[in-house]
């Protein structure tokens, strides 16, 4: 369990910048999606520039013991092609109805909203429903 | 001591959120060679709460493995416990004005808080608009492995090509459904 701790704090990190800087906000989201602010817009491209310079930093690392103790490396995402577009478009309809996605969920459950609550138990139907359809659905 | 308490409590500009937000990706390879992400959470909570002897496949492995990214989650609430209630910003959100205007045209009131109070409220149209929204972005999350946190920001941190289909069907849904489905939608809710 304490080998997990860092865990624990890099999300509550993670939640704390979700919400103070308004990206789980309901009107932050539809805002970007009229392209009524740069606000969102900011956030993100620097967050992929900081990534990008950071994965690059980590490269000098690979192999190195990570905080966990085994050898660094860095994930790769699977192979496929369909259901990334699929996917991320069907993704993207939810977030853009109910202007939120799974971080700001987790986030707004935290800070008690009733709406949010609404939306993970959605979310955890619709996470079972891809479940049982899988083996139905181009890759 | 003033300027901690004003940072805790005002919200902060995109240029000191999203750089923390993208250190997120080469501090969870520093942790322990994991992929930063929340979604996967779902398959997580629906594995612990599948039974054991019956259920989809999809979710029968040992999710305590993943023990890792459920505390991710689990910090991610807590800190928008923080963030959100303990230090919470009383000014409603600072909205530009050209979105404001937009938004009066919808004809929904603006609440306080991050949440407009007729979309998140107890009302049968809502209740039903939150959760089919959200069946829509568990099964997309799941089908294209990943969301916002995995695609937009590590995959395109980590030059995956996958990642931008991704976030080329993410951000196209993501624009019809705020410019033609959500506006008819809130207009049919009758508080």
């Amino acid at each position: 369990m304490m080998r997990l701790l860092p865990y624990l704090f890099a999300g509550t990190l993670f939640g704390f910048t979700l919400v103070k800087s308004e990206a789980a906000s309901w009107y932050r989201i539809m805002e970007m999606f009229h392209f009524k602010s740069f606000h969102m817009y900011g956030i993100m491209m620097t967050a992929i520039i900081t990534g990008v310079l950071g994965v690059h930093l980590m490269k000098k690392f690979i192999g190195r013991a990570s905080l966990e103790g085994a050898p660094m490396e860095i994930p790769v995402k699977e192979q496929g092609r369909y259901k990334f577009i699929l996917g991320g478009l069907i993704f993207g309809l939810g977030w853009g109805i109910i202007g939120l996605c799974p971080g700001p969920i987790f986030a707004l459950v935290g800070m008690g909203s009733i709406g949010a609550l609404i939306a993970l138990a959605g979310a955890l139907h619709g996470t079972w429903l891809y479940g049982a359809l899988r083996n139905y659905l181009p890759d | 001591m003033d300027t901690l308490n004003y940072w805790l409590h005002s919200p902060w500009p995109w240029y000191v959120a999203g750089p923390i937000i993208g250190l997120m990706v080469p501090l969870m390879i520093w942790i322990g060679s994991r992929s930063f992400g929340i979604s996967s959470n779902l398959r997580h909570l629906c594995a612990i709460s599948q039974p054991q002897s019956i259920g989809v496949d999809f979710f029968k492995y040992n999710w305590r493995e993943h023990s890792w990214s459920l505390l991710f989650a689990i910090g991610t609430m807590l800190g928008g416990f923080l963030a959100g209630v303990v230090f919470a910003n009383p000014d409603p959100v600072n909205l530009s004005v050209e979105f404001l205007t937009q938004i009066a045209y919808w004809n929904i009131p603006i609440g306080e808080g991050f949440l407009p109070p007729v979309l998140f409220g107890l009302y049968w149209e809502s209740i039903v608009i939150m959760f089919v929204g959200g069946v829509l972005v568990g099964f997309g999350t799941r089908y294209a492995n990943g969301c916002t946190s995995g695609h937009a920001i590590t995959g395109l941190s980590t030059m995956q090509p996958q990642s931008l289909l991704a976030v080329l069907g993410i951000f196209t849904g993501g624009l019809i459904a705020a410019h033609f489905i959500t506006p008819a939608l809130i207009g049919s809710i009758n508080p």
